[in-house]
């Protein structure tokens, strides 16, 4: 875009990005360099310095049965997040733009608004829900099942998870849901197709790339989330989000934190650019 | 259009009270005159809150997460109009790196910013600093601010800004009487969205803050992995309130749907 | 020396020429448009004028002052947009008043100005309101207003009734050169509908492809179109093609299907191929077997003062428009004859490129 006006100058935009360029210069990329450097220092547990050279963190952490556990306990547990946001959050999507307003817009707030609300306040929500006297306790013991112990285990982590998440993934399939026209999927009923082959085979494959932008989002999230693992968890469900907090702040090995934070940092951003390439440039082709 | 049949509007209910019954029953609990963390079935009473009002760390966590969120949403408007600007209206080197950049702190967890900064903050003596919380929630919050300045912009019909020139105006003048009145609902909609981002922020500033500069989602963090009692869900409810609030804020000065889902 | 003088201006956008070599002058008060399809480059034209597009190459003078290099806020110039482009957070009384603000005229001045431009456009009661509040016509007065309240040396006005339904667009076109006349601006207007162009300019600059093909009084770029181009963009145009028979000093005796017509063609060869260009509102409708060419009656038109036919014969389907004086119609499939005077066909050497659908250009 060519800048019309007067004095629209070479220099102006770097004047005007320069405050924020320079303070994410030094607090995105600076910091973030130096734990890449601390991963590879040596740790002495004696007196708790870092120097030297190593690989060791990476190779305690790729082959230690601890660290592989939680690993693959925080990808099944965000996979697990993710696959249920999907099932609950794009049927909502539908719902939601299939109503009228103000219905829309009060459930859409509705649906949307907890988002805003801080994650620990919703994480202590759960807890007490689910607590060993919560209400839905006090309902299994009143329907004669019993108490049944729920905390502290990977289905709770999950299902608040699902709650934190579920607003990421209603976004973008309402996004996609808003471009698509509603004359195609009445087009295709038209044609004879039933209500049912009307949404899998017009509608579904034009807003899977909502979607899958939002499995994205959920499972990045969910991955690396913290809150929610470390109320609803407890010491016992450790997380990778857990983990490096306890690296750093309890056992005080800084460089084996770091090391588990650039796994994650690099898993993170393998998803994100493999779905960019396939992903987006797929779609972008075929639906613009 | 067509209607949501009944099982539809069975499903949205399931998924309403879902979203709903934590929030509700954190507000319920809080009116509670019990020791324990139940429901306020004998009559309802408001001394959790009054406990939440003389607990001095409750208290003093609460003021750092105010002044922490006015200064760190206010100075994010501050450098993301200009950038914006910048990234917007000018093709020049290095425009999409520094917009991937600015948009970074999006998809890094903030985990792994969390560590970072406290790395960098023990290396140059800055831990437990407030100004350097300050500029940490700056980074995490101008995304958001960004998002919805840079939607502003790309929408702005630019031959406004050239009736004001036209009209004689100087390159400042059309900035502030044009440019900015009419990006406004953009930036106190980002100023609202970065103020909630920041005052809501646990994962990061869990690294970075001291015991004098501890924002209150720490605060109530630490509080409940100790111990458990009413007084949580008391600190809890009038976080939701003032949520709630400025969620309704939000809705009025730029729709809430437009913050959350993107320009329509 | 004229007022406003563009002296071969170009633009270029990479390889594109989005305007070559345009040289136009206007005269003090006098209304000018600019008539071309889309992409030709009046937009451009107009902000290289206005200050807002670099000029690549040639000079602007404006009352003797060079200001091809000046800023866009000193050149003092009004302008309408076609978007209107009113400050949308000011009131309608703010939107004028903002011009004299930028001038420094006192506050006192400044009022009586602004009442007198928003009288000029009829929206004193009106001072007010938002934008928004108005309707498109009241903004497009808006825009207008605060572009003449300055007292430009010249306003420019890029399409600024295209956003106006059609019954708003003409009474503005005549509210638009009534205001002009009283005021006495210099105007340099762009638009693509010639009945705009021709109802309310002095004179009308035809472009093409970022050139200029011809610049005149409306009424002969009607009548005497100087390029094919023009006699087909402007207007609607019968294009019979022929060949030349028989040359007998300036006239020549074109074949048309076999039958020889005479038309004033100086200079052609023997044999050459000829278009004969004739506007429809010329062609005669006569009876069956007079005139000078058998047709047959395909398709008529309401057009409520008029009457358009397409009428079937040797040459093709021609257009011919009649006045609507109460008489009865042609009816479908009537044989009819068609004829004109000779003075009223346009000869161009050469065959057009494409004879235009009559079906298409019926609108
Ligand atoms: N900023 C630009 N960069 C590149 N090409 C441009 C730019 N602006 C205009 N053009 C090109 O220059 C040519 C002339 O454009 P211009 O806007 O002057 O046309 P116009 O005659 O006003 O058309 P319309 O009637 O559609 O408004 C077009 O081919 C256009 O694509
Ligand atoms: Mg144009």
């Amino acid at each position: 875009m060519e800048a019309t006006g007067p004095g629209a100058r070479r220099s102006t935009p770097l004047i005007l990005s320069a405050p924020a360029a320079l303070l994410f210069a030094s607090l995105i990329l600076t910091p973030l360099l130096l734990t890449a450097l601390l991963s590879f220092n040596e740790f002495e547990h004696a007196t708790g310095r870092t120097h030297g050279f190593t690989v060791g963190h990476y190779l305690a952490v790729l082959t230690d049965e601890y660290y592989l556990e939680i690993f693959l306990r925080t990808f099944r547990v965000a996979a697990l997040a993710t696959a249920i946001c999907v099932i609950v959050g794009v049927p909502e999507a539908y719902i939601l733009s299939r109503m009228r307003n103000p219905w829309r817009s009060v459930f859409l707030l509705v649906v949307l608004a907890p988002l805003l609300v801080s994650v620990v306040v919703r994480a202590f929500g759960w807890s007490m829900l689910l607590g060993p006297e919560g209400p839905i306790n006090a309902a299994l013991v009143a329907l004669g099942i019993g108490r049944v112990r729920m905390l502290y285990t990977e289905w709770t982590v999950i299902v608040a998870l699902v709650h934190v998440m579920l607003p990421f993934m209603i976004i973008p399939v309402w996004t996609s849901l808003q471009k698509l026209d509603p004359a195609v999927e009445q087009a295709a009923l038209s044609f004879g197709a039933s209500r049912a082959t009307a949404i899998v085979r017009v509608v579904a494959p034009q807003i899977l790339p909502g979607i899958l932008s939002g499995s994205l989002i959920v499972f990045g999230l969910s991955a690396s989330a913290f809150a929610i693992p470390g109320l609803l968890g407890g010491r016992r469900l450790k997380m990778v989000a857990t983990v490096v907090y306890d690296q750093y702040l309890s056992d005080l090995n800084w460089p084996m934190g770091a090391t588990v934070a650039v796994l994650l940092l690099a898993a993170n951003l393998v998803v994100m650019l493999t779905y960019h390439r396939v992903v987006e440039g797929h779609y972008r082709r075929r639906l613009g | 259009m067509t209607r949501n049949g009944p099982v539809a509007l069975f499903f949205h209910t399931l998924v309403v009270l879902f979203m709903l019954a934590p929030l509700v029953i954190v507000c319920l609990v809080a009116f509670t005159p019990e020791n324990t963390l139940s429901l306020p079935t004998r009559g309802l009473s408001l001394r959790w809150f009054e406990a939440v009002f003389h607990h001095p760390d409750f208290v003093q966590s609460f003021w750092n997460s105010l002044w922490l969120a006015l200064l760190s949403a206010t100075l994010a408007v501050a450098l993301a109009v200009p950038a914006s600007l910048a990234i917007t209206r000018w093709e020049f080197p290095g425009r999409g790196f520094l917009n991937g950049l600015f948009l970074s702190p999006l998809i890094i967890p903030h985990l792994v910013l969390g560590v970072a900064m406290l790395r960098l903050f023990a290396l140059v003596g800055a831990t437990g600093s407030f100004g350097w919380l300050v500029a940490a929630h700056i980074v995490i919050v101008t995304p958001y601010v960004m998002r919805l300045l840079i939607a502003a912009i790309t929408g702005f019909d630019r031959s406004v800004e050239h009736a004001a020139y036209s009209l004689g105006a100087s390159e400042a003048t059309v900035f502030r009487r044009v440019t900015l009145p009419m990006i406004l609902p953009g930036v106190t909609g980002g100023w609202l969205i970065a103020f909630i981002n920041s005052f809501d922020e646990l994962t990061m500033s869990i690294f970075i803050t001291s015991p004098s500069t501890v924002t209150l989602p720490v605060r109530m963090y630490m509080y409940a992995t100790e111990s458990i009692d009413p007084m949580m869900a008391a600190v809890s409810a009038i976080i939701i309130g003032i949520t709630v609030v400025a969620v309704l804020l939000l809705d009025r000065v730029y729709g809430l749907d437009r913050i959350l889902v993107g320009q329509k | 020396m004229s007022f406003l003088e563009l002296r071969d201006i170009t633009k270029r956008y990479g390889t594109l020429n989005a305007v070559s070599d345009v040289t136009l002058s206007v005269e003090k008060g006098e209304f000018v448009s600019l008539l071309g399809p889309s992409g030709c480059g009046k937009t451009t034209t107009l902000q290289m004028i206005a200050g807002f597009v670099d000029v690549t190459a040639g000079s602007i003078r404006l009352d003797g002052r060079d200001i091809t290099h000046a800023k866009a806020n000193s050149r003092g110039l009004g302008i309408v947009f076609q978007s209107y482009a009113l400050f949308p957070h000011m009131t309608v009384y703010d939107n004028v008043s903002f011009g004299l603000e930028m001038q420094r005229v006192p506050k006192s001045d400044r009022k009586d100005r602004v009442e007198e431009a928003l009288g000029l456009v009829h929206l004193s009661a009106y001072a007010g309101r938002y934008p928004r509040e108005l309707s498109g016509g009241q903004r497009q007065r808006v825009a207008l207003a605060r572009a003449i309240v300055i007292r430009p040396p010249v306003l420019l006005l890029d399409e600024p009734l295209s956003n106006l339904d059609a019954k708003l667009r003409e009474a503005m076109q005549f509210e638009l050169r009534d205001i002009q006349r009283k005021v006495g601006t210099t105007t340099v207007m762009v638009t693509h509908d010639q009945a705009e162009a021709f109802s309310i300019s002095d004179r009308v600059v035809v472009m093409e492809a970022g050139r200029i093909t011809q610049i005149d009084e409306p009424y002969r770029i009607y009548e005497h179109p100087e390029t094919e181009f023009i006699s087909r963009f402007v207007g609607k145009t019968n294009m019979l093609p022929g060949t030349v028979q028989t040359v007998n000093g300036g006239y020549a005796s074109v074949s048309l299907a076999g039958v020889p017509v005479e038309v004033e063609a100086p200079g052609v060869a023997l044999g050459e191929t000829l278009t004969l260009c004739i506007r429809p509102e010329k062609l005669r409708l006569a009876g069956a077997g007079q005139g000078r060419l058998p047709g047959r009656v395909s398709v008529r038109y309401f057009l409520g003062s008029q009457w358009l036919y397409h009428i079937d014969g040797p040459l093709g389907t021609l257009m011919a428009v009649t006045p609507n004086d109460g008489s009865a119609p042609l009816d479908v499939d009537m044989p009819v004859g068609i004829d004109w005077s000779p003075s009223v066909v346009r000869v161009h050497r050469g065959v057009m490129a494409e004879a235009p659908d009559p079906a298409l250009e019926a609108e």
